[in-house]
C-alpha cells in the first residue's frame, strides 16, 4: 500500500525543527495563557492536566509512526526522534508545574512520590524516559547498535505507566481513558502481527 | 467559624464558570456552557417519609417567609481545591421545622432534578444518576448547615444548582446537593451517589479532614481557586475550619466513618 504522492511530498518538504518549534510554541502559548488568566479560576490544575495530556498524545504519535509506515506505507520515520524529545520536554513541563507552581516545596513532592501511587507510576514513567532521551543522539545510536532498539522499546512500558497515570486521576469519567487505552493497545498490538513471508515461487508462470 | 468578608470572596463570575456539576459534563467549564437548558420554572419538592407533612411544595411554599442570610463559606471540594462563596440562604433546621419531621427519623435524603433531554450528559457511562445525597438528621439541623438560593444576592446560576441548594460547609463540596427536587427523612442510613459509584474512595460522612487522604491523592493541603498561577496552597483544616460540628462526631473515628 502506497499513500498519494501528494501526501508523500508534501510530508517531505516539512523540516523536522518545526516539531520543536510547534511544541516550543504550545508549551509557551499554554503558560502565558495561564499567567494572563485565560485558561480559567483555576490555572495551575489547567497546566497541569493540558501539559500531561500533551505529553501522552506526543508519546502516542510517536508508537503510530512504525505501524503507520509498515500498513500505510506512509513515512514519517525522520520525525520520531524529534516526537519523543517532545513528549519528554512537555512532561518536564508537566513535572515543573506540578512541583514548582502547586506543591511547592520538595517535602511536600516526597511525600505525593512515596503515597499516592498514581504519582508515583507517574515518576517511574518520567524516570524511564530520562535514559532515552538522553540516548537519542545520532552518536548513541551508532555507539549502542541493536542494544539502542532494545532500550528504546521501553517507550512501551512508559506509555502504559503514563495511560495508568492519567487513568487513575480521573474522577467519574469512563469513556475518555478506555478510549486512550484502546488506541494505545492496537498500536502495540500492530507491532506483533506477523509480517508475510515472500512467496516462494515467485518467478513460476503457468 | 472562620469568618469571612465578601472581598475575600471569589467573583461572582469564578463562582459561575468552575463547576463539578457531571449531569452537564466531566470538565469544570461545561456546566456553565450547558445547564441553562435546566428548565426551572415552577419548582417543586416532593416531602416525604417520616414528615408530618408530607406532599409535593412549591418552592413559597416550603422556603417562603423564612430569614434569608448571607453566609460567606469556604467551600472544599474532595478533589483538593477550595472557593470562598457568599451564598444567600435559609437554615435547612427551618425547613424541617416547616415540614415536621417525625419520631424516629434518623436521616435526610436529597435528590437532584433528573432533565434528560437537557443535560448532555444525563446518561453518561459510570455516573448513576439522580444524583442522591444524605445528611445524618443532627447534621442537618446544625445551623451552619443551610439551602441556598443565592450568591452575592443573585439567584443562582443554574451550574451552582438553581433553584434551590444543600450547602454544608464543614464537609467536601459534593455533599452540598444542588438543584434539589426531593427530601425524604428516613430511619435508616440512605445510599449516596459517590458512595455508590465508589465507596472505597468516597464515604457517607465525607467531612473534611486533612489527616484521612482520599486513597488517590492527599488531603492534608488545597489550592485556593482564583489565587492566580503563582498562588500556591493552603493547608486543609479539619471540619474545614469549622471546628463546633466536632461534637456531632465525638466517639466515632473518622478513619472508618470517613
Amino acid at each position: 500500500m502506497q499513500p498519494p504522492r501528494w501526501l508523500q511530498d508534501a510530508v517531505r518538504r516539512v523540516p523536522v525543527w518545526l516539531i520543536y518549534l510547534g511544541t516550543a510554541l504550545w508549551l509557551g502559548g499554554l503558560f502565558a495563557m495561564a499567567l494572563f488568566g485565560r485558561l480559567g479560576v483555576d490555572p495551575v490544575a489547567e497546566l497541569i492536566a493540558q501539559y500531561g495530556k500533551g505529553a501522552l498524545n506526543m508519546l502516542i504519535a510517536g508508537l503510530a509512526i512504525t505501524p503507520l509506515r509498515r500498513f500505510t506505507g506512509l513515512n514519517l520515520l525522520r520525525f520520531r526522534r524529534a516526537v519523543g524529545l517532545s513528549a519528554f520536554f512537555i512532561l518536564c513541563a508537566h513535572l515543573a508545574v506540578f512541583a514548582v507552581l502547586d506543591l511547592q516545596s520538595l517535602s511536600r513532592l516526597g511525600v505525593e512520590i512515596a503515597e499516592r501511587p498514581f504519582i508515583t507510576i507517574g515518576m517511574l514513567g518520567f524516570v524511564l524516559l530520562i535514559p532515552l532521551a538522553l540516548t537519542s543522539t545520532d552518536r548513541a545510536i551508532r555507539k549502542m547498535g541493536r542494544n539502542w532498539t532494545k532500550l528504546h522499546r521501553l517507550t512501551y512500558v512508559v506509555i502504559l505507566l503514563g495511560w495508568l497515570h492519567y487513568e487513575w486521576q480521573v474522577r467519574g469519567e469512563v469513556v475518555e481513558p478506555l478510549t486512550y487505552l484502546t488506541i494505545i493497545l492496537i498500536l502495540l498490538g500492530l507491532r506483533f502481527v506477523p509480517r508475510k513471508r515472500a512467496p516462494l515461487h515467485k518467478n513460476v508462470s503457468l | 467559624a472562620p469568618v469571612f468578608a465578601r472581598d475575600e470572596a471569589n467573583t461572582l463570575d469564578q463562582i459561575r464558570s468552575y463547576n463539578n456539576f457531571y449531569e452537564f459534563g466531566f470538565q469544570k467549564e461545561d456546566p456553565a456552557r450547558n445547564a441553562g437548558q435546566m428548565v426551572t420554572d415552577n419548582w417543586q419538592i416532593e416531602v416525604s417519609g417520616l414528615v408530618d407533612n408530607p406532599g409535593t411544595y412549591t418552592l413559597d411554599e416550603l422556603i417562603g417567609g423564612l430569614t434569608v442570610e448571607e453566609r460567606i463559606y469556604r467551600l472544599r471540594c474532595v478533589e483538593a481545591w477550595s472557593m470562598i462563596i457568599p451564598w444567600n440562604g435559609i437554615e435547612l433546621a427551618d425547613v424541617l421545622a416547616r415540614i415536621g419531621v417525625q419520631d424516629g427519623a434518623r436521616y435526610v435524603a436529597f435528590e437532584t432534578t433528573l432533565q434528560p433531554d437537557n443535560m448532555p450528559n444525563a446518561g453518561a457511562y459510570g455516573m448513576d444518576f439522580p444524583y442522591v445525597e444524605a445528611l445524618r438528621l443532627d447534621e442537618a439541623l446544625h445551623p451552619l448547615t443551610i439551602l441556598a438560593t443565592g450568591i452575592y444576592d443573585e439567584p443562582l446560576a443554574n451550574q451552582n444548582g438553581a433553584p434551590i441548594r444543600l450547602v454544608v460547609p464543614w464537609k467536601y463540596g459534593f455533599k452540598s446537593i444542588k438543584s434539589i427536587i426531593r427530601i425524604s427523612l428516613l430511619a435508616e442510613q440512605p445510599p449516596t451517589t459517590w458512595q455508590r459509584i465508589d465507596s472505597h474512595e468516597y464515604g457517607f460522612y465525607a467531612n473534611v479532614n486533612p489527616t484521612v487522604n482520599h486513597p488517590r491523592w492527599s488531603q492534608a493541603s488545597e489550592r485556593p481557586v482564583g489565587a492566580g498561577l503563582f498562588g500556591g496552597r493552603r493547608d486543609t483544616l479539619m471540619f474545614n475550619g469549622y471546628d463546633e460540628v466536632a461534637p456531632l462526631y465525638a466517639g466515632m473515628d473518622l478513619r472508618v466513618d470517613y
